[in-house]
């Protein structure tokens, strides 16, 4: 953990710019702990206090709001925070197989990290990708269509530094401390990178275009498609 | 063949470059920007009112009228809030808008704040997209760069400042007083309405809070007129729409349609269910609307029919589940959702959640009696209408209906001690192939 002067000298700069986007101060906590996050990997007492200090704070008030939301990690996380989608869609299409092989395979629990700090595993609620489940989250990209062994191909890769690239998101993996410097609003110039769409978010605009459907189609007006 | 899907939104979701300025403007982007700065500003809401476009966020409310009820004249700022906080179990239909096309939700905000007269806006997007933030952050700075935000917007003397604002996972802050709170740095929990964020909402100043969809439709209307939007869907329900469809069917995806298409009419273009396979149950609007059965499919998708057929058109996210697919397992993982995000400020939902997965998981393992069903009921009787915000009456749609069309399915639980189903039947790849 870095002391509080540390933090003020590397951070001080950055949590001025935060500030400046709101019209009132308080509107930076979230991000001035996605920031603090990315700098220590987690929301340590000093992060709080730090963030407390630049906003006119009490550090309960900073507490309160860090333990409601559960990206702000008050432990240290590994340089991957690996996410399956356990909500009832992804759970049923495979999401449960995958994050029991993924406890075996890592050895490691629900919100725990591997030994050697590279991988934290974490089941998820629905992370808006249903059209793509089983979904697998690595620091916050999509990993589509997943399965027990593609995720486990995916993890063993992340601990022995391969090249590992999201299915829709940037060409290369950033890592966790990197991708909460990002959430913070510092932006990390990899935006045009990766693909506009993946497959299943065209699947009807091919239908449409094999058909020469548009919205004016005289037969879609007057009442729908009927 | 008549037309069933209308691309709009989504239509130029597969060029390479769609999300950048560029692709955008030479897609037709920006043009609805000018001629809406050429309005008045009370000109622009009436040809949003006579689109009658509705919220397309689950509500359902009449956009327009919403942008009407902002005072004028009152010297307070106005702001408009876009909720991207897409997080209702089932709905995937913002997060892909974002990554392929977040410029036309850049044009839209600067259209909806010209209207009301807002010279700030934030999109408060949810935090675990990292490249959809990605996206919206360039699609800000490019904007600005070309002089679409920023001072003096094309010269009309209208200024406007577009802040992202990343969450950090609490699913609460979709409703929109809660993130309201989130927005102002606090712990996301809803606010009691009256007053409603038009008169006091961020700052307790007026403010509009829209779904990304809601605004990424707006410069369409603009361009090709209120009339051309009114003239798809139905009487009431006007306009297109994206339906999601995913889960148990063979070209899972998005398809933007007039609303009042039928799931029948989707499913036919989507390769119908999983060979093999039937449909069992789905949800018409993700994990808050009650399930619809395969009696179902011939009802028009639109928040008139739907809620008549006894459910919720909602956001659209249709989730399909096939014959193995055991119904006690999927409405317990969403009640375990629900209590998960639950965020504390009410007793009904904080404990009724608490008692629902109780119950529930001892149901799922095939225990419990026939008598645990009626007290299920009840405490969901208890919750709904009485809890603090439409989370908690979120809780039992899933419950009820489950138990309605399916109640010898958890009977059979109790008489087997156990689940009836095999939950590798269910997943998409079969387990051995998969190792």
């Amino acid at each position: 953990m870095l002391s509080l002067d540390e933090l003020r000298s590397k951070l001080a700069a950055d949590a001025a710019e935060i500030i400046a986007r709101y019209p009132r101060s308080r509107s930076a906590l979230m991000p001035l702990l996605h920031l603090v996050q990315a700098e220590e990997g987690h929301v340590s007492d000093h992060g709080i206090a730090f963030c407390a200090e630049q906003l006119g704070l009490t550090e309960a008030e900073v507490t309160a709001v860090a333990s409601f939301y559960t990206m702000y990690k008050r432990r240290p996380v590994g340089d991957y925070h690996v996410g399956v989608c356990t909500n009832s869609l992804c759970a049923v299409l495979g999401g449960d197989a995958i994050f029991a092989d993924l406890q075996e395979h890592l050895g490691v629990g629900n919100d725990q990290t591997t030994p050697d700090g590279k991988v934290s595993l974490e089941h998820l609620e629905c992370n808006a990708a249903c059209d793509y489940a089983p979904v697998v989250m690595v620091n916050w990209e999509f990993f589509d269509n997943m399965t027990p062994r593609s995720a486990r191909d995916l993890v063993d890769g992340l601990r022995t530094g391969a090249d590992v690239a999201p299915t829709r998101g940037a060409p290369r993996l950033c890592t966790w401390r990197q991708a909460s410097r990002i959430l913070a609003g510092f932006p990390d110039g990899q935006a045009a990178g990766g693909h506009t769409a993946g497959d299943a978010s065209l699947a009807g605009l091919r239908k449409a275009k094999e058909q020469g459907w548009t919205p004016d189609t005289p037969a879609s007006r007057n009442g729908g498609p009927k | 063949m008549t037309t069933i899907l209308t691309p709009a939104l989504t239509a130029h979701w597969d060029e390479p470059d769609s999300f950048t300025l560029e692709g955008y403007r030479r897609d037709g982007g920006y043009r609805a920007l000018p001629k809406a700065l050429a309005m008045s500003p009370d000109e622009v809401i009436g040809t949003i009112k006579e689109s009658a476009l509705r919220g397309r966020g689950g509500a359902g409310f009449p956009t327009g009228v919403k942008w009407g009820f902002i005072p004028q004249g009152d010297g307070k700022p106005h702001y408009l809030v876009v909720n991207a906080d897409e997080s209702e179990p089932g709905a995937c239909k913002d997060m892909p808008t974002l990554l392929a096309n977040p410029q036309a939700l850049i044009e839209g905000i600067v259209i909806a704040c010209y209207a009301t007269r807002a010279q700030r806006a934030f999109i408060y997007v949810r935090g675990e997209v990292l490249h959809v933030i990605r996206r919206l952050q360039h699609a800000v700075a490019e904007a600005r760069e070309a002089g679409f935000l920023g001072r003096d917007i094309l010269g009309s003397g209208f200024d406007l400042e577009v802040v992202v604002h990343a969450g950090a996972g609490a699913y609460i802050c979709g409703e929109e007083t809660a993130l309201l709170d989130s927005l102002e740095g606090f712990r996301g929990q809803p606010r009691l309405k009256p007053p409603f964020p038009a008169i006091a909402g961020l700052y307790a100043s007026p403010t509009v809070i829209n779904n990304v969809e809601s605004i990424t439709t707006v410069p369409w209307i603009l361009l090709n007129g209120a009339s051309d939007f009114a003239a798809l869907g139905t009487e009431k329900s006007k306009g297109f729409g994206i339906f999601s469809l995913s889960g148990h069917v063979t070209t899972p995806g998005q398809y933007e349609a007039p609303l009042g298409t039928t799931l029948r009419e989707l499913l036919g273009l989507a390769g119908g269910i999983r060979a093999g396979h039937r449909l069992k149950f789905w949800s018409p609007g993700g994990s808050s609307a009650p399930l619809f059965t395969d009696e179902h499919l011939d009802v028009p998708l639109d928040y008139e029919s739907v809620a008549a057929a006894g459910s919720m058109l909602g956001t659209r996210s249709i989730q399909l589940f096939d014959e193995t697919t055991c119904v006690v397992r999927v409405v317990l993982r969403w009640a375990e959702f629900y209590q998960h995000e639950s965020c504390g400020k009410c007793t009904p939902c904080r404990e009724g959640s608490y008692w629902v997965v109780q119950l529930m998981r001892d149901l799922e393992k095939g225990g419990g009696s026939e008598e645990d069903l009626d007290k299920l009921l009840d405490i969901c009787s208890n919750i709904t209408g009485r809890a603090f915000c439409i989370l908690g009456d979120s809780i039992e749609p899933s419950v009820r209906s489950s138990i309605k069309f399916f109640r010898d399915e958890y009977l059979e639980h109790q008489r087997r001690g156990g689940c009836p189903f095999d939950p590798a039947a269910s997943t998409l790849f079969t387990l051995e192939s998969a190792r």
